[in-house]
């Protein structure tokens, strides 16, 4: 259950349990039975688990088989990279998006030192993938091309079916990150050319330790979690039931639900995007036409994002920043680095499916008074660091 | 070179004080002026040439420093 005196505005994050979700967690919860063994409970066991598969396969436009069950989205991409690479046997090459989440960054760069050549390919001030340098990084020895269906930081949306049609030409797989879009936008693996798809439960109203990989007959995928047979021996442990189950009914219903919304939520981000014109030296970070239309990230300049992250907290506003500027996390986020932007005082607002302009203007009525407390701090800690430079 | 850079050591402090100061200094110096930022802070790396574009100043320099960090020099342009 979510607090009422909290305004939750980090879907993107993770979502709340869908209704639907919690129905069949509690329904499934006290049906325990392992699906590979072969009396009643087992089979009834496998029978959800079938079922669960055939819907999600069905939600994203898959065959039930090449659905593969994991504990969210990031084992998914971890298997996905590692586990083609392992399976390949002449094509030594991946081509990733420097903008791509770091459960498929990190997979790629281990890579390198093991034989592989891995090309990042670089965006635009937007976060957009040129498909031109893309085009160009694709090689015949390249084995997976990899790009996200949308940026889960500045909700940019990739070209992906371009990126199918130069991977296909070179002989090279697609894998397409959907965290951030399934649930929200159309996602087809047939239209969207992708080989491989990564899909997260918590993120799509699921439980959190849920998530798929859908890996099509082309893709020769070695395990990683070995140790018994389970989903075609593509991935070993008990499978998670309940959750399993749970996921499935909150995709099927946030799929359906979705489209209904798209108009609303596009309204809520331009509410926003007004409301954060008032405020001076705003920049706001990607596409302003092909973007999640539940999402809005902006840097506030001169300001360090978590300070603005807490103030906004103690007044009962939960959004997530993209910088961490802070001592012990001294990188910048790459994505904004990768677009060339301004990556301190980045903010990331991402609505939930029953947001309301109640929501945006209570974050609009807080943040103009937050900032410039920050601004004022930061200046005076400008000004005491110049004098205690002069006192030398 | 018409007057000596005017020099702010950022060096040991993280984003967003580097652009701060930076910002401060180049208001603070003649049209045409020269300022010589030193920082290490990684965040500083992407967003003192960022914050050079969108306001329109000049980034004449960025250079590795051998201690670590850079130097960057930015003349003020308007």
């Amino acid at each position: 259950m979510r607090d009422t005196a909290e305004t939750y505005l980090d879907a993107a994050s993770t979502t709340p349990l869908h209704p639907a979700a919690r129905a069949a967690l509690i329904e499934t919860l006290d049906g325990f039975g392992d699906p590979s063994r072969l009396y009643g409970r087992a089979r009834r066991a496998r029978m959800l688990l079938d079922r669960s598969r055939e819907r999600l396969a069905a939600a994203v436009g898959a065959d039930p088989d090449e659905l593969i069950f994991t504990s969210g989205g990031t084992e998914a991409a971890n298997l996905a990279v590692t586990g083609l690479a392992r399976g390949a046997r002449r094509r030594r090459h991946l081509v990733v998006a420097a903008v791509e989440h770091t459960s498929v960054l990190a997979p790629a760069r281990a890579l390198a030192g093991q034989g592989f050549e891995v090309t990042e390919v670089g965006v635009d001030a937007t976060g957009r993938v040129d498909p031109a340098e893309l085009a160009a990084a694709v090689r015949d020895d390249t084995l997976l091309v990899c790009l996200q269906h949308a940026n889960h930081e500045v909700g940019t949306i990739q070209p992906v079916r371009e990126a199918a049609a130069l991977a296909h030409g070179r002989g090279a797989l697609l894998l397409v990150d959907a965290c951030q879009t399934l649930g929200r936008l159309p996602v087809d693996v047939g239209d969207l050319g992708a080989d491989l798809l990564v899909a997260s439960g918590h993120k799509t109203y699921g439980p959190p330790g849920t998530g798929f990989l859908v890996a099509s007959r082309a893709a020769r995928l070695r395990p990683v979690l070995v140790g018994d047979e389970r989903e075609r021996r593509r991935r070993a442990g008990m499978e998670n039931l309940p959750g399993v189950a749970a996921m499935a009914a909150a995709v099927s219903a946030r799929v359906a639900e979705a489209p209904g919304e798209l108009d609303r939520m596009a309204g809520l981000s331009r509410r926003l995007l007004d409301g954060l014109a008032a405020i001076p030296e705003v920049v706001v970070h990607g596409d302003p036409g092909r973007r999640l239309p539940h999402l809005l990230a902006f840097s506030v300049l001169y300001i360090e994002g978590e300070a603005l992250l807490l103030l906004l907290d103690a007044k009962g506003i939960a959004v997530h920043s993209g910088s961490s500027c802070t001592a012990d996390t001294q990188e910048p986020s790459h994505v904004l680095a990768a677009m060339g932007a301004i990556t301190h005082g980045s903010v990331r607002v991402s609505f939930l499916h029953d947001a309301t302009e109640a929501d945006v203007d209570r974050l609009l009525e807080v943040l103009p008074a937050a900032v410039a407390d920050l601004r004022e701090m930061a200046e005076l800690d400008a000004q005491a660091v110049e004098r205690a430079g002069e006192g030398r | 070179m018409s007057a000596a850079a005017t020099i702010v050591d950022c060096l040991g402090l993280a984003c967003p004080i580097p652009v701060v100061r930076l910002a401060r200094a180049v208001a603070s110096v003649e049209v045409g002026g020269l300022v010589e930022l030193l920082a290490d802070d990684p965040g500083a790396r992407v967003d003192i040439p960022v914050w050079c574009r969108l306001k329109d100043q000049q980034l004449v320099a960025q250079l590795d420093r051998p201690e670590g960090g850079w130097v960057f020099q930015v003349r003020r342009a308007h």
